[in-house]
């Protein structure tokens, strides 16, 4: 079943909004990678940066009673999705304010609130629970979408294949969003799948599918839009693929030394915040003293989100077995 | 002035070695741009710059290896950009050397309730034959083995008898002993003795074994090793506390102390010996008497038989034997003559000292016992 | 009082659970249209309807995923694996999702699912279907692990568990499904986390579980004929273990001989020692002894699976041995 969507209009104040988001989580990600180096933030740290326009997008397409679920580089996600920055960051510094207490850092973010449930770093693993909140969403008949985010390294595995055909089977309201950077940590999209349009994948599970340019949020918005609306009318599963590229490497340590540097260029200069800024003043929405002033802004809430993360406390080791067990 | 270190891009990474510095000092640079490539495990890597500036003195050499956290370089305002900086050089940590401590050794079989149960009650688990699994002692041979020798049950004696029983066993099971012997000329103590004794009220007149404890309490100063307790290592004593050997005519011993031996003069010797002998054998000394020991000594008497080879108390590390003094040839400078003479021999614990010290020890009492006026 | 067999306790406990909520739904690999591969759940699919008792592909890692992720939305699922020799298959979803999710998330997000599976040794089914994997699960933090060895349990255990927020293992036994004995009707509730003492002794303590604890029994029937009281102790619960029952027991015998289906390294009998030693080494009166299944890939020949299996005869005559 096709449903005919229209494209709706995008306004002015979205726009900005949009920009502004992305530049969030552009300026929250090279913070990160500084406060990386600086020994503040630990463990694995994963950027998001050249991907923002997809989980902009994506996310302005929802609800905020929908659920979202995304991967071990997810602070996009986050950020879109309304997680405080400071709690964020708070996170990644290990502090107990951290939106998941300190416990999770940068892999694993969770907040109940704005029902971003992961954070999850075993690729595909969170899949088949979208499924099943999506299962519980229908039985509960809840107008509720489950928005999974994944890489293209998560349609390899077989809790891909075995939640797009659970989803398809029991017909559940979740929205499969692959985010294709072509890379699955160091492999090249063509090392990994025989099949490398990954939005065929779809149509043998019977899910519909569409594939979009992930480096213009315009057109990921559009297409999320499209693809959410499908799943509120016909309760179905969708799978929405977005074309992108990561312009840092896979995490902090990591050399590069399976891609060339030319392909980086070429693609930074699809860089999908620029484009946006650059249409945005062209067309006269956003003046060049709103960009600056825009910035600025963005520039203090992320030193704010640090401010709060140095301030923030660590949780006394006599808690630690707190939560394990309800 | 903003410090740039070498940065640490993964938890796993801890130095860097840099290829290539990609700035000059003075190079203006903007966050974002890259400043150097760094070789790690994992291959080359450019690293970026966080701050807007201008380089400062470039403080890392090209192929230098670096912690990461090294001090780099500097990224200055304009003002700052003509001051120079020195790199800072951390301190590496001291580490505490480990001392483990020496394993202790324990040899009866029996299970652990068992072994709970026999301290309760003050059974000494080698004197309890197990019927357990492979003839372990099980809680129901403790039982047994308490009901037949509650001390209510039993004579005083037999209760010393086990008490003795338990610590030989213990030192035969524990010690390794080394012996060594030497035969003493006693000529010349046993004439000064006779000497000193004409003086002497009859009460307070010496006997030789006076003279012996003396001379063994004096000999503790030069080789302070064997007036010592083994407690997991060798532990030299301050005090000369010497054990002194009783038999007890119902059977068993009893080993009452002669305290600070080496401070007390022959007679103040003779005075303890004539207190303690007559209330060991009644088994009324004072706890002091018993567990402050740092040395024993035994002597069989007159008419005894030539060498007696004993077994050490724990945790003492030695034991002196006296033997019988019988006249016997003695050569000295190429003479034969008839002489009084005594074997003296020592038992001494191989883990605390080696036949050297022994050696050192028995000539010292011979040297004394040669300068009876001196003791 | 009723005479049950243990899957007829099973199916009871099955819809007692059902009918505590509509929010409760059964999923899992044949467990509606077949009736369930051990026929626990047939005629449950009449009664509930397809929307409670739901069918599943052969998914163990997507339909356990779906299940914790039903969980997490609202909805209190009961996820059956066939056998746990399919569990590995979804072990990724119970280690990473199911046992992680409340402490990575600081407290937000609890996960109040329960797993079945049967499971146990026997019937020659060899080396791939033959699987007491307790332990396995046992070792994981933010589980609970729960074994139903008698009819009581069987009856009583899933509820138990539906009612516990945390997500809870359940180890039910295919050898015992046709095996019959008198229940109390009705049944009062089971506490999860306790063990139980199944018959009291003061000579030496039989600790075991699951397949374990008929068998224990019987071999302390045959030992009250030699005048040895035999206390036999139900662990039930495998995580968290009940060490306060542990050393009450063994305070009281003395002696514990630990006896389990699953193969003896690192196993639940090797934790319950550890513990005996940590907290009443100096009650034992003789080494603490295990039985456990041999340790090989179980051989398909009736012969050569009954050598790698514990037979009561053998929880006799090591018990035998342990008086001296």
């Amino acid at each position: 079943m096709t449903v005919q969507v229209q494209t709706m209009k995008v306004d002015a104040a979205l726009k900005k909004q949009l920009l502004r988001q992305m530049l969030l989580i552009r300026r929250f990600e090279e913070k990160s990678a500084e406060m990386y180096t600086k020994e503040k933030i630990r463990g694995f740290l994963h950027l998001y940066i050249g991907e923002e326009a997809v989980a902009t997008g994506v996310t302005a397409a929802l609800i905020p009673d929908d659920n979202v679920l995304a991967t071990y580089r997810e602070h996009g996600q986050a950020l879109a999705r309304g997680v405080d920055p400071g709690s964020i960051m708070a996170e990644m510094y290990g502090k107990q304010e951290g939106c998941s207490l300190g416990r999770g850092g940068s892999m694993h973010l969770f907040d109940a609130k704005t029902k971003f449930y992961g954070g999850n770093a075993i690729v595909a693993g969170h899949l088949p629970m979208a499924v099943g909140m999506a299962l519980a969403a229908k039985k509960m008949k809840r107008n509720q979408i489950t928005c999974c985010f994944f890489g293209d390294g998560a349609a390899a595995e077989g809790e891909f294949h075995e939640a797009m055909n659970l989803a398809a089977l029991w017909q559940v309201p979740v929205l499969f969003v692959c985010e294709n950077n072509l890379y699955a940590m160091g492999t090249a999209l063509k090392y990994s799948h025989a099949v490398t349009d990954l939005e065929k994948k779809a149509p043998g599970y019977g899910i519909a599918s569409a594939t979009v340019d992930g480096m213009d949020v315009l057109a990921v918005l559009d297409a999320a839009r499209k693809a959410v609306e499908t799943i509120r009318t016909t309760g179905k599963p969708y799978f929405l693929v977005c074309q992108t590229y990561r312009f840092r490497a896979h995490s902090m340590f990591d050399a590069e030394l399976y891609r060339d540097k030319n392909e980086v260029d070429e693609w930074k200069k699809r860089d999908p915040v620029a484009r946006l800024e650059g249409q945005l003043t062209s067309e006269g929405t956003l003046s060049t003293d709103d960009l600056v002033k825009m910035k600025k802004e963005v520039e203090q809430e992320v030193d704010r989100s640090v401010d709060f993360a140095e301030k923030g406390t660590w949780e006394p080791v006599d808690q630690i077995s707190r939560y394990v067990y309800k | 002035m903003i410090p740039y270190q070498m940065p640490s891009l993964g938890a796993d990474m801890e130095s860097g070695f840099l290829r290539e510095w990609k700035v000059r000092p003075g190079d203006t640079v903007k966050r974002g741009d890259i400043i150097a490539e760094v070789e790690t495990q994992k291959g080359i890597i450019d690293i970026e710059v966080f701050d807007d500036g201008i380089v400062g003195q470039l403080l890392i050499k090209v192929d230098d290896k670096v912690p990461v956290g090294t001090l780099m370089t500097h990224i200055l305002t304009k003002e700052e950009a003509a001051a120079g900086i020195k790199p800072e050089i951390p301190a590496s940590p001291q580490v505490a050397p480990m001392v483990s401590p020496p394993p202790s050794v324990r040899h009866v079989k029996a299970s652990p309730l068992a072994r709970k149960v026999a301290e309760e009650k003050g059974i000494d688990l080698v004197s309890v034959r197990g019927t357990g699994p492979d003839g372990a002692i099980t809680r129901e041979d403790v039982e047994r083995a308490a009901y037949k020798t509650s001390p209510a049950e039993r004579s005083v004696s037999e209760n010393v008898r086990m008490a003795v029983a338990a610590a030989m066993s213990k030192s035969n099971r524990e010690i390794p002993h080394y012996y060594l012997a030497t035969a003493v000329d006693m000529t010349k103590s046993l004439t000064w003795m006779a000497e000193a004794n004409k003086k002497l009220p009859l009460l307070e007149r010496l006997l030789p074994v006076v003279l012996l404890l003396k001379a063994v309490a004096l000999a503790c100063w030069e080789v302070p090793d064997l007036n010592a307790w083994w407690e997991n290592g060798l532990v030299s004593k301050d005090h000369v506390n010497l054990g002194f050997v009783v038999s007890l005519r119902s059977g068993g011993l009893m080993v009452p102390s002669i305290n600070d031996a080496d401070q007390k003069s022959l007679s103040q010797l003779m005075a303890s010996l004539n207190d303690v002998i007559p209330r060991a054998r009644a088994m009324k000394l004072k706890s002091s008497e018993l567990v402050q020991t740092t040395l024993t000594v035994t002597s069989l008497g007159e008419g005894a038989v030539e060498s007696v080879y004993g077994v050490i108390y724990p945790p003492q590390v030695a034991l002196l034997g006296f033997g019988g003094i019988h006249e016997a040839p003695w050569a000295e400078n190429g003479r034969l003559d008839v002489r009084k003479v005594m074997t003296i021999t020592l038992a001494a614990d191989h883990r605390a000292t080696d036949g050297q010290t022994g050696n050192r020890f028995l000539l010292a009492i011979n040297k004394n016992l040669q300068q009876p006026e001196k003791l | 009082m009723t005479r049950l067999t243990y899957r007829e306790a099973l199916k009871q406990g099955l819809r007692e659970a059902l009918q505590s909520s509509d929010k409760v739904f059964l999923l899992g690999e044949d467990v509606g249209r077949y009736g369930g591969s051990f026929a626990v759940s047939k005629g449950l699919l009449q009664e509930f309807g397809p929307e409670r008792i739901m069918d599943v592909p052969l998914s163990e890692s997507g339909f356990t995923g779906a299940g914790i992720g039903a969980a997490l939305a609202g909805m209190r699922p009961i996820v059956e694996i066939m056998t746990v020799n399919f569990s590995l298959l979804a072990m990724d979803q119970i280690v990473n999702n199911a046992a992680t999710l409340l402490h990575m998330s600081g407290g937000q997000l609890n996960v109040p699912l329960v797993i079945r599976m049967s499971c146990g040794i026997g019937r020659q089914l060899a080396a791939q279907h033959s699987h007491s994997w307790e332990p396995l699960f046992a070792h994981i933090p933010g589980l609970k692990v729960v074994s139903a060895g008698t009819h009581e349990d069987a009856r009583k255990m899933i509820i138990a568990a539906l009612l516990d927020p945390n997500p809870v293992v359940l180890f039910e036994y295919t050898a015992m499904m046709n095996m019959e004995a008198d229940m109390e009707d009705p049944l009062p509730a089971v506490d999860l986390s306790k063990a139980k003492v199944r018959k009291s002794g003061k000579d030496l303590s039989l600790i075991t579980y699951g397949s374990g604890v008929y068998k224990c029994l019987d071999a302390a029937g045959e030992l009250a004929k030699e005048g040895k009281e035999i206390e036999v102790l139900d662990l039930r619960s495998l995580r968290p273990i009940d060490t306060e029952a542990i050393v009450a027991s063994v305070r009281k015998t003395h002696r514990a001989l630990l006896v389990e289906d699953a193969w003896q390294s690192v196993s639940i009998s090797s934790e319950v020692s550890a513990r005996i030693m940590e907290n009443c080494f100096y009650e034992l009166d003789a080494p603490v002894q295990r039985l456990n299944g041999l340790e090989v890939p179980m051989p398909y020949p009736k012969h050569l699976e009954d050598a790698a299996i514990i037979q009561p005869s053998q929880i006799v005559s090591k018990a035998r041995q342990m008086f001296g």
